[in-house]
Formats: structure tokens, C-alpha cells, sequence
């Protein structure tokens, strides 16, 4: 390994005349020229000229710096870093699905449009909702088309007067975000300190300018909402939708299902529950459902199964409108595909209950050494206030760089707001219990320096490639590119 | 008596005449650390008291800023598109935007020096 | 219950629960209430084997037709694809990675955005890029709502009748629910209507123009002096370009637009029926906190090396929350990351050839199916590029199609019942043209001379 020589930025490792490819032998002369010269670029762009060996070293080399589920434990909440099985790779790889041009005639990808579909209906199944559009492209996508489905379903009643979305204070950032590009008004309703929905104070902002309440269950904190079914009713009795964000899906799988739990419309974030890899912030995937009667309002084009059998694409004039041009991240949705298929009914009644039995383990090991502001049987995940000894001036964010050092990749930090050190884990289902006591020795360690040694851990990192980075310059001096970079020099 | 008036979210405005110079007081930098963002309303734009007109951005973190006062923006300081850490290094000689007073019975809402002191006494307390 | 994925024994778990002062797994749920649990298994198949798995998408592969000599194109064309790039995506450390959020073990993947931010950025002639967006269409939304955050008080974009009418589907979906009003510049003889826009924009309340090029029909318009237009009427000009194509024609900068986005599939990744592809957006400088997404910036570290950090995140959805400047968090990560390997490799020399034989290929091409008798170009008075629109006299394009695919060929997209869209890349050799020519000679000869059957 040469990071220091390999791991320069490839503009640097470029050298004029080199080149990698080689174009297939064309009878046809290539030339541009008769095309007015107004019409092309007048300067050439700046990319680097490399041959193919040095571009493998480069980037294999830039790997290392990474940390991935495969290096090792990423207990980061709510993003649910289970393993990524190597089958859903090749499955989706596999050149009569990768090679299919998304306008080729329907008669000519029945196959594809089959896999679409039998996902769809199992998404639905483990959802407890009637039909899944698999179009959208990540989990703030799908939030933003559920709203969507949303605002369609009142508008076609011509209620227009509904223009607010009820979101807890302790929602994941999306939320209100979605709402926002989808129109909506957003209006908080805060947590009771055990961070479940204060339903006293929800009661009386469901009023007819109420389009949605917007809610994860389990909660930010990993607290089942018990009263669910209550909240329901009562969005019911005003008019209003309930929205189900999938991202703490997890421990619901093989358990309980987010319609029969009152839910409307939820999105799945493929790429969280259904172990598709997350590839460094994507290509993801968020799939989105919807109960009876809400089919028509899902976006174009629809998948569906006719009568004889074979499979369709259709528009329908009722729908949302078009969140995307295609079906989707269609690959992502074969990884996910493959991965209920190897789990089957066996192995997804077992998801949720590891997946909360690991969150349980980490959090009764640990909570003498950091605080536990919540103490109660928590799902997939939980959040601690940072450490319970609040004298040694060491902070959550000591506390996820020091992780590093021994290993571990950080959990979520300051998220949820409710607290101020918050610092929220989750491990997934997919972890070994010899890989949780290690972590748990590792957390008391870094708890027992912060009383012995607080210096060391508030330097933290010490063994990772580089140390802690100048936000605040790269905040102010915006250097974005190789351009900036070499102007700046 | 003095012409420096404060509102609970923590934005002063200093008054000259019908002029408000409006800004976030020493308290709420602080809280904030390194300002690397002001995001500024426009020269004649509306601003109403009690409503935001813009953010102040760290880091990690973004604040609205809410304003004490009722007017027309008659200025903007330039100084802090270039070098927004001015806020940091005195934030009261560095304000934000300068107000064209509407009403100025606004300003009997605000809190005096000495309330304000007491305001941040508390809220550091937690 | 053990599975492969599960490292849980029997034991493990006994004494896990132990650990938790509980007695069984179901106590884990004893806040659910019984009548929200399922209490049954799901209605779905039994697990699989990986032989099982494999055989089950065998099963779906074989009712594809794939493998098609691809002359479609609008928006999405058959690129060759270099093999080394698969091979590294695969690398688990970039593969099963989570968003940059730590820097100091993330590195690999901000120094790639790094770069790809650098060659977008150069590619489009624009000062600044993001990390990337979800596709083409989305990243066109985005680019809307842009605009209109910027002007602030006006919420009306223009959009030409020359962009692709798929993504002006996303255009108004995001338009309808976001309060924007779009209005359509007409089109004249296949370009964007100078005279229609001069009027609508002097209607006044327009927050951005949206142009394509190369145009859905693969024309090259000539958008001179558009730049000015709209800015004397305080409009952002948003220009959505096919990515390959920009290694040739006038780029978003240089025409003078202050929003470049489009699809970036175009860099040779495989159609794989619509996605993962990759949305890409550049902007000015001044422009760069109203961009959607994820920025990496370089900066140091306390050594004082040079490393790369996310930043201005606090334009972002976790931190702005209802706010922010879009609701987007995921970027399409490792598609980007094959965006940049694909233009390291291919470099400026090597997209400028791409665009060569494929601009030489489609004039072989149109030279080829007019000679038929029986098509047309439909704009022939039009610089294109290496897409085109062929009109067929009184003729059926789905049957052109379903003749081509008997024989291999997807000839082309239908965009009218006598109108098909046929792209030209540098995968198709001059055998696989002369094989659509005689293709289409053999669909529509009978019509050549009808009247000495009839």
C-alpha cells in the first residue's frame, strides 16, 4: 500500500499522452466538423489523462481510507448498517436484466417487470399496505412521494384547505424537509420526556388544515409509540392521512406491520431494512405504499399484472404525476429482492427480534457508564446523553472519534435533538455477540478514559489516516474543486 | 437611557433616530462558534418584527434570526458576505441589517440591557 | 433459527435476554400491543438457497430480451462500459460504506467526490458541482426549485418544448406540488421559439428558463444571447445536457447558464432498465448555497494535511429541517464514483473520439434510412449530434420496432405513431447500421411501390 504516492488526487497523477480505453474498431471515420464551430466547447475539460494500472492502484488505494458494514461494526442509528450478502450483487448483476434499455417494448421485459412487481407485493405483505411503488429513488424521495399520494388523495376530494403536516419534534430531518418540497406546512408537536408523541398536545392541532400525520415507529429514540392506534383514530376522525417513514422499519420486520397499525402511506428504505449496500451515501432506494384505495394516486407509471398473466406498465390520469422517468433504481431493487427471497419467511420473522435483542444487550451492558435518559425496553436502537460522568468536560463527539481509534465506526451523534449529547446506536441484527462485547468493553474503556485521561479522548482520533479536519476553513474558503484547489496553491 | 434594546432570541437593535442597526448580541456568537454564513434579506425588503429575515450559519448548526423590528431594509452590512466572522469578533459593532423604523412602539416590547442580561444568566444556568 | 446472515446461537440468546432481565425474544415486544402484532408468518416464499436465489432471477432473465444491438437513446444510450470500473465499485469498502460522515475514516469516498465535483465541474464549464443528484429528471426539479428559492418573490419557470418530455413530466409534478408555475416556450421547426421566449419572459414573474441540449430530438440549438435575456429579467438559466455529449459541444458556461444538471448515464453506465443512473447539478459560485445536497470541501487537518471534509452542511435537511435548500440526503454515491473513474480513463481525448464516431456514425446512419425512399429527417435543416428524429410516411413505427427486435436490433424510441428517436453510439459498428438500413428497407419496401401491387 502507497496511500501517500496513489492516494494523491488523480489530476495529480496525470500525465499528458497517457490514456485508458480503447474504443471498438469503427468503419466510419469519426469528425465533428460539420457542425458550426459556435455549437462546441472552445476549451478542452480538465480531466486527467491515466492509464488503466495506475487508476486501479489510485482508487484501491483511496479504498483503504474508507471504513465500510464489511471492515467492521457501524453502529450508526438509524441508518441500520446491516451486512450486505454478496448474492444480491451478482443476482442484480446479471446481464439480461443490467443490459435492458427502460423504452424497450413491454413485450421485452417481462421478466424485469415481473421481478418489479413480485417486489412490490412482498414489500406490501411485510408492510400491511395494498401496493408499493418502487419508483423512488432514496428515502427522502419517497418521503416526498408519499406526501404526494397525500396531497393527490385530498385534493381529489377538492379539500384544499389541507396544507400542514404534523411531524413529532424528535423526526429524523427529512420530514419536515419533504414537507417543505411537497408544499406542505410543517408543524411540530413535541415528545413527553419518555420521547413519545405527546398526544394531549397533538389532539387539538388536528383540525381540517391537517393533510398528514407524519411519525416513525419505533420513534427516533427507539421507543415503541404505544398509543399508535389512538393517534390513528384520532387523525382519521379530522380527515387527515397517517405517514409511516420506514427508516426505523427494522425491528418491525417478522413482528408488526405499519398498516395494521393505522398507517395510510409509509416508504421502505430498501437500502436500511432490505440490505442493499448504501455505496458511500447511495444509489438507494424508497420504495413507497399505500393502503386500499390509495393504489390510483401512486406515481407513473404504475407495474401492474394482467388478467392472462403477463405483466404492464400503465399511466392513469388520477396519479400524483412523476417522481421519476423510469422504474427506479432498478438494480438496488433486485439486491433487495434477493435478500427476501434468501431470508424468506424463516429468516424475516427473525429480523426485528435480533435486530432489538442486539440494541437491548448494548444498552443494559452499558448504561451504568453513559447516560440513559430514557430506561425502557428499547427497539433496534436507543439513545444515550453522552456519558453518565458529566465532570470530565469529554463530549459525545470525543466519545464517536475515540470509536474510531479501536475500530469502530461511530454511532449517530447529536441526533435526536432532544437531548444535548445524544448519541444514538444501533447494531443491527446481523451482528455476533462476541462483536457486541467487544464493543461494550470498548465503550467502557473510552468512558473509564474519559475520567483517567480526558486529554487523549478529546484529541481523538489518534490511529485513523488523518486526525480531525478544519471544518470552519473548508466552511469559509469553499474549496470544491481540483480548480479552486490549484488556484488557492 | 440608553438605545440598545434586545429580544429574547437574542438579536439586539441599536436605534438612531428612525434608523435600527439590527444584529445577533455577544451571547448568541458565542453560543453559536465560528460563524461561517450570514444569509442577509435584500436592500428595500420588508421586515416585520417578530418574523425571521435570515440565518446565521456555523458549522453544524444554523440560526434564524428573528427580527426585533418593523421596516424597510435600507442596508445591508456588506462586510459579512466576505467575512462573516466579523459577528464573532464583535458582534455588536457588526450588525446585520440597518431597519427603517415603522414603529417605533415596537421597541417598549423589547427588553432593556439589564433584562437581558438577566435572560442569558438563566439560559446559561441550564 | 439460524440462518447464514444471523451469527445468533441458541445460547447467545438465552444469555443476551439474561442481560436484559427478560425470558423470551416476544418480551422484547411487550409494548406492542397484541392486536398490532402479526402473529403469523408473512405470506411469502420460504427461504432460499443462493442456488435457489440464482435459478429464481435465471427464471426472470429468460422471459428478457436483452442483449439488443441498442439504437434507443432519449436521455439514457449503450456506452461502452470499461470492465475495471465494476471491479472497483465492488471494493466492499467502498461499496458498504454509509454518507461521509466521519471524516477521518472516510476519506476514500470524499476524495472521489472531490474529484468528481472537480470533472463535472469542468466537463459542464460551471464553477461548482455537488456530490450528485438521483437522475437527470430529479436533478432538473431541483434545479426549478432553485430558481425559485433564489428569486425569492417569483415562482414562474419557463421550460422549451425541446426538453424531453419525460423529465418535463418530473418538471410539473415537482412544479405542482412545490407552487411553481410552468410555462412551455414553444418550439419552432425543432428549437427552442426566440421569439415565444422574448415574450414570456417579458410577461414578467420568472424565476428560471430551462433549454436542453443536446434537445430531446438531438438537436444543437444555438442559444446565443439567451444567457443575457434572462438575466436582464433576473431569470436563471438552467441548462440540462447528456453528460458525454459536453466532452464536445458548447458547455452550460460557456453559453453563460448559471445551473448546468442532466443525467450522467451517459458516462458508460449500463441501462440496467432505468437506474442506478446519476443526477448531476454544477452551478456558479454564487449560486453554491442554494445548491441541493451533499458539497465536499478540502481543508486540513491538525497535521496540516491536505484531507477533504463534507461542508456547508448547514444548508442540509438534518441541520435546516423544513428550511433546507431540498429534502435530499442520499446522493447516488457509487455512480458517481463510476463518473469519475469513467472520465479519468476516457479523459478529454477520449469523449471527444466517443463524440466523433458517434456524430459520424448517426450522419452514416440518417444517410442510410432516407436513402430508403419511404424516411425522413425531421428537422434536416438542424445540427445534431448523435441522436435524430426519423419520420416514416404513412408508416408504422411499432412494427418497425417489433421486425427489429426479431432480428436483434432495438431500432430507435417511437416518440410519434410515424416518428422514431434513433441514437447513435460508438458501440454500434457499421454492420450493426447497415443491418437497421435493411431492416427498414425490408419493414417499409412494400410502400415504395404500392400502386404496381394494388
Amino acid at each position: 500500500m502507497n496511500r501517500e504516492y496513489y492516494g494523491k488526487l488523480i489530476f495529480e497523477l496525470s500525465r499528458e499522452g497517457r490514456k485508458g480505453y480503447k474504443l471498438p474498431k469503427h468503419a466510419v471515420e469519426g469528425s465533428l466538423s460539420d457542425i458550426p464551430s459556435t455549437l462546441m466547447r472552445e476549451s478542452a475539460p480538465q480531466l486527467p489523462e491515466v492509464d488503466e494500472p495506475t487508476l486501479v492502484r489510485h482508487y484501491t488505494n483511496l479504498s483503504t481510507n474508507n471504513f465500510g458494514v464489511d471492515t467492521g461494526f457501524y453502529p450508526l442509528g438509524s441508518c441500520t448498517m446491516k451486512y450486505n450478502p454478496k448474492i444480491n450483487e451478482e443476482v442484480a448483476a446479471m446481464p439480461a436484466m443490467q443490459k435492458l434499455h427502460p423504452y424497450q417494448p413491454e413485450a421485452t421485459v417481462q421478466g424485469a417487470l415481473e421481478a418489479y412487481h413480485t417486489l412490490q407485493a412482498a414489500l406490501a405483505e411485510i408492510g400491511g399496505m395494498s401496493e408499493f411503488t418502487l419508483n423512488p429513488f432514496a428515502g427522502a424521495h419517497g418521503e416526498l412521494t408519499g406526501l404526494m399520494v397525500i396531497r393527490a388523495y385530498h385534493e381529489s376530494r377538492g379539500d384544499a384547505k389541507r396544507t400542514k403536516v404534523i411531524v413529532p419534534d424528535s423526526a429524523h430531518g427529512t420530514n419536515p424537509a419533504s414537507a417543505a418540497v411537497a408544499g406542505l406546512k410543517v408543524v411540530e408537536v413535541k415528545s413527553l420526556p419518555d420521547g413519545t408523541i405527546d398526544v394531549d398536545a397533538l389532539r387539538p392541532l388536528l383540525d381540517d388544515t391537517v393533510a398528514a400525520v407524519m411519525m416513525t415507529n419505533p420513534n427516533t429514540v427507539g421507543i415503541f409509540e404505544s398509543r399508535i392506534p389512538e393517534i390513528a383514530q384520532m387523525a382519521h376522525d379530522a380527515g387527515a392521512l397517517m405517514y409511516y417513514d420506514g427508516a426505523n422499519l427494522n425491528p418491525m420486520v417478522g413482528v408488526a406491520r405499519p398498516g395494521d397499525m393505522g398507517f395510510d402511506v409509509m416508504h421502505i428504505n430498501l437500502h436500511k431494512t432490505f440490505s442493499t449496500p448504501h455505496g458511500g451515501g447511495g444509489p438507494g432506494s424508497g420504495p413507497v405504499g399505500v393502503r386500499k384505495g390509495l393504489e390510483k394516486f401512486l406515481p407513473n407509471p404504475r407495474v401492474i399484472k394482467r388478467d392472462d398473466g403477463s405483466f404492464a406498465l400503465t399511466t392513469n390520469d388520477d396519479a400524483l404525476g412523476s417522481i421519476s422517468v423510469t422504474l427506479g433504481n432498478f438494480a438496488v431493487e433486485m439486491k433487495a429482492l434477493s435478500y427476501i427471497l434468501s431470508l424468506g419467511n424463516e429468516g424475516l420473522k427473525n429480523v426485528g427480534p435480533l435486530a432489538t435483542l442486539n440494541a437491548n444487550y448494548i444498552k443494559s451492558s452499558l448504561n451504568h457508564v453513559y447516560k440513559l435518559p430514557i430506561d425502557r425496553i428499547c427497539k433496534h436502537e436507543f439513545v444515550f446523553d453522552g456519558l453518565a460522568d458529566k465532570s470530565t468536560g469529554v463530549t459525545t463527539l470525543d466519545v464517536a472519534k475515540r470509536l474510531l481509534d479501536y475500530g469502530y465506526h461511530a454511532p449517530t451523534i447529536y441526533f435526536p435533538l432532544l437531548f444535548h449529547e445524544s448519541l444514538m446506536i444501533e447494531p443491527t441484527e446481523t451482528e455476533s455477540k462476541e462483536t457486541l462485547d467487544e464493543f461494550i468493553s470498548v465503550m467502557a474503556k473510552i468512558a473509564h478514559e474519559a475520567s483517567a485521561t480526558p486529554e487523549v479522548v478529546k484529541t481523538a482520533p489518534h490511529n485513523t489516516p488523518i486526525s480531525r479536519p478544519d471544518d470552519t476553513a473548508a466552511a469559509l474558503n469553499q474549496i470544491v474543486t481540483y480548480a479552486d484547489l490549484t488556484q488557492n496553491a | 437611557m440608553s438605545n440598545i434594546y434586545y429580544s429574547q432570541t437574542h438579536e439586539y437593535v441599536r436605534v438612531d433616530g428612525n434608523i435600527g442597526y439590527v444584529g445577533i448580541t455577544d451571547y448568541a456568537q458565542h453560543a453559536l462558534g465560528n460563524i461561517v454564513y450570514v444569509d442577509m434579506p435584500e436592500v428595500d425588503d420588508d421586515v416585520t418584527a417578530g418574523e425571521e429575515f435570515g440565518a446565521v450559519e456555523s458549522v453544524k448548526a444554523a440560526s434564524d434570526l428573528i427580527s426585533p423590528v418593523s421596516g424597510a431594509v435600507v442596508e445591508i452590512n456588506e462586510h459579512l458576505i466576505d467575512n462573516p466572522r466579523l459577528v464573532n469578533e464583535n458582534a455588536m459593532e457588526n450588525w446585520i441589517i440597518k431597519v427603517e423604523l415603522s414603529d417605533k412602539s415596537e421597541l417598549d416590547e423589547l427588553l432593556d440591557e439589564a433584562a437581558y442580561k438577566a435572560l442569558c444568566e438563566s439560559e446559561s444556568a441550564h | 433459527m439460524t440462518h447464514r446472515y444471523f451469527p445468533h446461537t441458541p445460547e447467545d440468546i438465552k444469555v443476551m435476554l439474561e442481560r436484559c432481565n427478560l425470558a423470551t425474544l416476544d418480551d422484547l415486544y411487550s409494548d406492542v400491543p397484541d392486536n398490532l402484532k402479526l402473529n403469523r408468518n408473512y405470506d411469502l416464499p420460504s427461504e432460499m438457497s443462493e442456488t435457489e436465489v440464482r435459478n429464481f432471477f435465471k427464471k426472470l432473465a429468460d422471459k428478457n430480451v436483452s442483449e439488443l444491438t441498442c439504437f434507443a437513446g432519449a436521455g439514457y444510450y449503450d456506452h461502452y462500459s470499461p470492465s475495471v470500473i465494476p471491479a472497483l465499485l465492488s471494493r466492499s469498502e467502498f461499496l458498504t460504506a454509509y454518507t461521509p460522515y466521519q471524516p477521518e475514516i472516510s476519506q476514500g469516498t470524499l476524495q472521489y467526490i472531490f474529484e468528481y465535483q472537480s470533472m463535472m465541474a469542468s466537463l459542464t464549464g460551471m464553477e461548482v458541482s455537488n456530490a450528485s443528484m438521483y437522475d437527470g429528471s430529479t436533478a432538473t426539479a431541483e434545479a426549478m426549485m432553485m430558481a425559485v428559492a433564489h428569486a425569492r418573490k417569483r415562482n414562474r419557470v419557463l421550460v422549451s418544448a425541446t426538453v424531453n418530455p419525460a423529465v418535463r413530466k418530473v418538471i410539473d409534478t415537482y412544479a405542482h406540488y412545490h407552487n411553481v408555475v410552468v410555462d412551455t416556450i414553444a418550439e419552432d421547426n425543432g428549437t427552442t421559439s426566440r421569439a415565444d421566449l422574448e415574450a414570456k419572459i417579458g410577461e414578467g414573474n420568472v424565476a428560471g428558463v430551462i433549454v436542453a441540449s443536446p434537445n430531446f430530438y438531438g438537436i444543437l440549438e444555438d442559444y446565443t444571447g439567451i444567457a443575457d435575456l434572462c438575466h436582464a429579467n433576473k431569470a436563471l438559466l438552467i441548462m440540462n445536457c447528456v453528460a458525454s455529449a459536453l466532452g464536445a459541444i458548447k458547455t452550460p458556461g460557456e453559453w453563460g447558464a448559471d445551473i448546468a444538471v442532466g443525467d450522467a448515464q451517459s458516462l458508460g453506465m449500463s441501462l440496467s432498465y432505468g437506474g442506478p443512473y446519476l443526477g448531476y447539478m454544477c452551478c456558479t459560485k454564487a449560486l453554491i448555497r442554494k445548491m441541493p445536497g451533499r458539497i465536499v470541501g478540502a481543508t486540513t487537518d491538525e497535521n496540516g494535511r491536505r484531507v477533504f471534509v463534507l461542508t456547508l452542511q448547514a444548508r442540509e435537511q438534518h441541520i435546516r429541517r423544513d428550511k433546507a435548500t431540498s429534502n435530499i440526503c442520499s446522493n447516488q454515491g457509487l455512480m458517481a464514483l463510476y463518473a469519475t473513474m469513467y472520465l479519468s480513463l476516457l479523459g478529454n481525448k477520449g469523449l471527444r473520439e466517443i463524440n466523433e464516431v458517434s456524430h459520424s456514425g448517426a450522419e452514416y446512419l440518417v444517410n442510410g434510412l432516407t436513402s430508403t425512399g419511404k424516411m425522413r429527417l425531421k428537422y434536416p435543416d438542424r445540427p445534431y449530434l448523435n441522436e435524430f428524429v426519423i419520420e416514416v410516411d404513412g408508416g408504422d413505427v411499432d412494427k418497425f420496432i417489433a421486425d427489429g427486435i426479431k432480428q436483434g436490433i432495438l431500432p430507435g424510441v417511437k416518440i410519434a405513431p410515424d416518428e422514431i428517436l434513433i441514437a447513435v453510439t460508438e458501440l454500434q459498428s457499421r454492420s450493426d447500421m447497415d443491418a437497421l438500413i435493411m431492416l427498414a428497407k425490408n419493414t417499409f419496401a412494400p410502400n415504395l411501390t404500392p400502386s404496381r401491387h394494388e
